[in-house]
């Protein structure tokens, strides 16, 4: 089965600290796969080059058959100019840990203010699915509202919103309920169930909520210290893992919980 | 010497056109400061060094030398490469671009205080870089130094005597061309006094509101 994302011994550095180590792994197109693993491990690094806030030092990273930080000059690989991340940026979208809406927007707006002048589409129809996501979302009624006036849960609920609007064929979603109370946590993975339930798109998700992964997840990895220690369907990592860090690492997170 | 009443009342009236002329000026400079002040702050940010560094050493270049000096060089070296301007066009120009390497630090810092998470979600969504500036950084950036731009549009009228070495008739160059004839000295510079404070207070009401305004807002 071909692969939708191929990381390929990539690597990354801060400073002298060795953040990702030679890491190799593929997501086929509409998997959900969950990343798990200590603070500190290199997840959302991973996230980040997939959504191109952050550049590989070493390696390739394949996505829908092209080098998403490579472009072809001639016979030769060089760097990818702005021109060919902007164009590799459409097919990936990102949810964040703090929201980021835009402050500025109403719900509304911040959910149609990409699909209008990103996609092109005309406002009317943009403003139709985005009434649409924001109802599956459980917003219908806070359309004209600004994300100041939300709870944390409502506001991640419209980033998720906002995010689907895109029609990505990749989703990425950092701890997005780690700064939720657990009740409004409950409520956003609920949301992302659905989610998953009724899109295809291919999912990469950082998250502790455990329960929620093993629902959704087809694979879970467990990163440790930049690299990938273990790798399972979630009935399988969860119930036996075979590495001692990831029983010490599931243990901690189910005392936690 | 006695101040009389009768002298500095006779002053009011060509005090007051020099005083219009003045706000002129300064409401013209000021638009410049606005506009330039922008520019400047946006040109620092590009990604080409050759057009950052440029930019950067003339801000601070100008922030760094006399408003008075410029304006010499402005009135007196122009006309020799054959630009002319009138007085009010070079004061104007002179006073704009002097504020303008003040505001531009004043968006910088408005558009620093734009956390990391909007450019990140701007981009998770894929907005074009003009786009990201106009509908999400920039809207977020200027509210919230308007107080400080408004601080800067009462510093700039305070600078409007400054005009009068390059022949503008603004408040001060009609007291030294009255008090020439008249010599009454105490009652011009009185009567300039009060105007300057009344237009200064004049300008500081609405700063003050815009302060409170934004400062609510921002809680
Ligand atoms: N911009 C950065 N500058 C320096 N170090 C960073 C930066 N981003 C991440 N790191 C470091 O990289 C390591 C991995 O971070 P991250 O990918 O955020 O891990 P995780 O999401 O698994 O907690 C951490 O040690 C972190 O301190
Ligand atoms: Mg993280």
């Amino acid at each position: 089965m071909t692969a939708l994302i191929t990381f390929d011994r990539v690597g990354k550095r801060f400073g002298n600290a060795v953040v990702l180590d030679d890491l190799s792994f593929g997501v086929r197109a509409g998997e959900r796969v969950t990343l798990i693993g200590p603070s500190g491990s290199g997840k959302t690094t991973i996230l980040r080059m997939l959504m191109t806030l952050t550049r590989p030092d070493d390696g390739t990273i394949t996505l829908a058959g092209e080098p998403l930080f490579h472009e072809r000059r001639g016979d030769t690989l060089v760097p990818a100019g702005e021109r060919h991340l902007r164009a590799m940026r459409r097919h990936t979208t990102m949810v964040f840990q703090q929201y980021n809406l835009f402050p500025n927007m109403r719900v509304l707006r911040n959910v149609t203010e990409a699909p209008v002048h990103v996609l092109g589409l005309p406002p009317e129809q943009a403003e139709e699915r985005a009434r649409e996501l924001l109802g599956m979302v459980g917003l219908a009624g806070k359309l004209d509202a600004y994300p100041s006036q939300l709870s944390g849960g409502q506001q991640q609920r419209v980033a998720i919103a906002r995010a689907l609007a895109m029609r990505p064929d990749v989703l990425l979603l950092d701890e997005v309920t780690s700064a939720l109370d657990p009740e409004l946590a409950a409520e956003v993975l609920d949301v992302l169930r659905d989610v998953a339930r009724t899109f295809d798109v291919t999912m990469l998700c950082v998250t502790h909520a455990m329960k929620f992964a093993r629902d959704v997840s087809d694979r879970v990895l467990m990163f440790n210290e930049g690299r990938i220690i273990e790798s399972a369907p979630p009935g399988e990592l969860f119930d036996a893992p075979t590495q001692e860090r990831t029983k010490r690492f599931l243990r901690s997170v189910i005392d936690e919980s | 010497m006695t101040f009389e009443w009768q002298a500095a009342w006779e002053a009011v009236p060509s005090l007051l056109r020099g005083l219009v002329t003045a706000l002129q000026a300064a409401a013209l400079g000021y638009l410049i400061a606005l506009v330039l002040g922008l520019v400047f702050a946006l040109l620092r940010r590009s990604p080409q060094r050759w057009i950052r560094l440029p930019v950067a050493f003339f801000v601070e270049f100008v922030r760094s030398t006399p408003l008075l000096v410029q304006l010499f060089f402005l009135f007196f070296v122009l006309p020799t490469v054959g630009i002319e301007l009138s007085a009010m066009a070079t004061g104007a120009i002179g006073l704009g671009v002097h504020y303008a390497t003040y505001t531009s630090e004043v968006y910088r810092a408005g558009i620093d205080g734009v956390p990391a998470g909007q450019w990140e979600a701007a981009k998770a969504l894929s907005l074009s870089r003009g786009r990201t500036w106009t509908r999400v950084v920039l809207p977020q950036a200027v509210p919230r130094v308007v107080p400080a731009l408004g601080n800067y549009a009462i510093a700039l009228f305070k600078d409007t005597p400054q005009l009068t070495v390059i022949t503008v008739a603004e408040v001060l160059s009609v007291v030294k061309a009255v008090g020439a004839q008249s010599f009454r000295y105490l009652e011009l510079i009185t009567v300039a006094g009060v105007l300057y404070l009344i237009t200064a207070l004049v300008i500081a009401w609405p700063v003050r509101v815009l302060e409170r305004r934004y400062r609510r807002e921002s809680a």
